[in-house]
C-alpha cells in the first residue's frame, strides 16, 4: 500500500494525488482497475463524491474499495446530498472502516446534473462542513455536544478555485477553512499559472501552507471538444486565452499531445512556486493516461509503505 | 418572476447601497430598549406577528430577504447570503463563472461576489472572515430583529486575525 498523503506530508515530499470517479454501478472491479492504474504512482486517490452531481457509487464505498486494491483513499464529501446529521454519520463511518482522509467540499449543485428535479440539501456550507469534522476528531463529540465512544483519525481536506470571483477573497477563503480545521487543499484545474503565483503568494502572507497543504489541480485538455467542455459545461474553470489559443494553434492530431504537454509544464512549475507542497492530477476517464504524464514530469514512483495506523485518538 | 421554475433561491441584487445598511444597523443593533420591544413582541401574539410582517416587507423589498430569521446582513455588506442557491453563509463557491455569473443562475450575478464588492467598497471585508455557524432552521419565520434584541441568536466567530503567523491564534 501506498504511504498516503499523510506520510508523503510528514516526509516533506512533493505530494501527489489523483482523482478516481466510481463507477455508474455496483462495479467493484471498475474501483481495483482504475485504483491499479495509479498504484505506486500517486500518494493517494480521490474518490469523487456524485461528481457534477450525477449519480455514481457513495465516495464511501469507493474509498474502502480503493483502500482494498492498495491505494490510499481521499474520501470526498459533498453538502448537496446530506444534511447535518448524515454529514457526521457518513464521517464517522469513514473513521470506522480506515479511510486516511476526507475532504469536505459544497458539491455542485443539482440543477445541471444527472437528476435536476431532486431535492438540493446544502443544510451546511463546505467551511462549517469542515468544522464539523475537525469537532467530532478532535473533540471527540457531534455538532450536538455529545460525546463519540471512538474518535475518528482522518486527514480534513478542503477544495477551493483561486480563479472564480471574487478572486481577492479566494486566498482569504481558504485561510477561513484552514481556520475551521483544513489540513490540505486541492484546487480547481490551473490552467493561468500566474494567477497561481499570486494567489499562493496571498496564502504564504496569511500563514497558510505552515498548516495546510496546498496541492493544486492539473489535468490535460486531449481535444478541443473537452476544451470547449471545460470552458462552457463545468461551473468555475478558467482557462486563459492563451491556452486557448496554443490548443487552437496546432493541427487537429496534435491536439491530445500538446494538452498533455501543456499539463507536464504546469506540473514541472508547479514544484517551483513557493507555498506549494504537491500536485492534484485530473484525468477523469483517462486515469491510464497518469504515469506518463508523471513520468515526463520527472516525478519517480512514490515510495511504498505501509500507511500509518490510523489512531483511534486522532492525530 | 412569473418565469420563475425553480423553488431554490435566487441571486439578489440589493436595492439600496451598504452604506444605507450600515447607517440602519447603528439605529437597530441591540440596546436595551430595543430588549424590552422584544420582550414585549414576544408576548403579544399580535404585536409579534404585524411587527414581523413590517421585517418581512422592509428587508424583502430591500434584500430578497428570505426571512431566515438569523441575519446575516450586517457581516455580508448587505447582500443576503440566503439568496444564494447554496444558501452559503461563509463565502462564495467555486462555481462563479470568470465573468462573476452564479453557478445555477448564469443569468443573475453571484451574491458573494456583490458582497465582497459592497463590503469591501464600504472598508468592511474584515466582516467577510467571520465563520458563521449552521443556520438553524427553526427560525425560519421568525423574526431577526427581535432574536437580535432577545440576543438567541449564535454570533459568528471571529478566526483571529488572518495575518502572518495569526491565523486562527484565536482559539474557535
Amino acid at each position: 500500500m501506498s504511504g498516503g498523503l499523510r506520510a508523503a506530508l510528514a516526509a516533506g515530499r512533493f505530494a501527489l494525488t489523483a482523482e478516481l470517479g466510481p463507477p455508474r454501478g455496483a462495479d467493484a472491479e471498475e474501483v481495483t482497475r482504475k485504483a491499479g492504474l495509479l498504484a505506486g504512482r500517486v500518494d493517494a486517490v480521490n474518490v469523487t463524491d456524485n461528481q457534477g452531481a450525477r449519480v455514481r457509487m457513495s465516495s464511501l464505498g469507493g474509498a474502502v474499495l480503493a483502500g482494498r486494491a492498495g491505494m490510499s483513499a481521499v474520501m470526498q464529501l459533498t453538502c448537496r446530498d446530506r444534511n447535518r446529521m448524515a454529514m457526521q454519520s457518513d464521517l464517522l463511518a469513514a473513521g470506522a472502516l480506515d479511510v486516511p482522509h476526507v475532504l469536505l467540499l459544497t458539491g455542485d449543485h443539482p440543477r445541471f446534473g444527472d437528476h435536476p428535479e431532486s431535492r438540493p440539501v446544502f443544510d451546511v456550507d463546505g467551511v462549517q462542513a469542515i468544522r464539523i469534522a475537525r469537532t467530532l476528531r478532535d473533540d471527540g463529540v457531534l455538532m450536538s455536544g455529545e460525546p463519540l465512544s471512538a474518535r475518528p483519525g482522518w486527514l480534513i481536506g478542503a477544495v477551493e478555485n483561486p480563479f472564480a470571483p471574487p478572486t481577492r477573497f479566494r486566498a482569504r477563503r481558504l485561510a477561513k477553512k484552514v481556520a475551521a480545521g483544513a489540513e490540505f487543499v486541492q484546487t480547481q484545474y490551473v490552467f493561468d499559472i500566474g494567477q497561481l503565483r499570486r494567489w499562493a503568494a496571498e496564502l504564504v502572507e496569511l500563514g497558510v501552507p505552515e498548516r495546510c497543504a496546498v496541492l493544486p489541480g492539473v489535468g490535460p485538455i486531449r481535444s478541443l471538444r473537452m476544451l470547449e467542455f471545460l470552458r462552457t459545461g463545468v461551473p468555475g474553470i478558467w482557462v486563459p486565452p492563451e491556452v486557448e489559443k496554443r490548443l487552437r494553434g496546432v493541427p487537429p492530431g496534435r491536439v491530445a499531445e500538446e494538452g498533455v504537454r501543456l499539463c507536464v509544464e504546469t506540473l514541472q512549475q508547479l514544484t517551483e512556486i513557493p507555498g506549494v507542497s504537491g500536485a492534484h492530477v485530473m484525468a477523469f476517464g483517462f486515469e491510464r493516461g497518469v504515469p506518463e504524464i508523471l513520468d515526463r514530469a520527472g516525478f519517480a514512483p512514490v515510495p511504498c509503505e505501509t500507511d500509518r495506523p490510523v489512531a483511534a485518538t486522532g492525530r | 418572476m412569473g418565469t420563475e421554475r425553480f423553488s431554490w433561491p435566487r441571486p439578489f441584487r440589493p436595492r439600496i447601497p451598504a452604506a444605507g445598511g450600515y447607517r440602519s444597523n447603528r439605529v437597530l443593533r441591540r440596546n436595551a430598549a430595543w430588549a424590552r420591544l422584544g420582550a414585549l413582541l414576544e408576548r403579544t401574539p399580535r404585536g409579534y406577528r404585524l411587527f414581523t410582517a413590517t421585517e418581512r416587507v422592509t428587508k424583502e423589498q430591500l434584500f430578497g430577504c428570505r426571512m431566515c430569521g438569523q441575519c446575516a446582513l450586517p457581516t455580508t455588506g448587505y447582500t443576503c447570503p440566503m439568496t444564494c442557491p447554496k444558501e452559503l453563509r461563509n463565502g462564495p463557491c467555486g462555481g462563479v463563472s470568470p465573468a462573476g455569473a452564479c453557478e445555477v443562475h448564469p443569468e443573475l450575478r453571484c451574491v458573494w461576489v456583490q458582497a465582497h464588492e459592497r463590503a469591501e467598497a464600504a472598508g468592511h471585508d474584515d466582516d467577510l472572515d467571520l465563520l458563521h455557524h449552521p443556520a438553524d432552521h427553526r427560525e425560519w419565520g421568525r423574526s431577526a430583529w427581535v432574536n437580535h434584541w432577545r440576543a438567541y441568536e449564535r454570533p459568528p466567530e471571529d478566526p483571529g486575525p488572518l495575518l502572518h503567523r495569526r491565523l486562527g491564534v484565536t482559539p474557535l
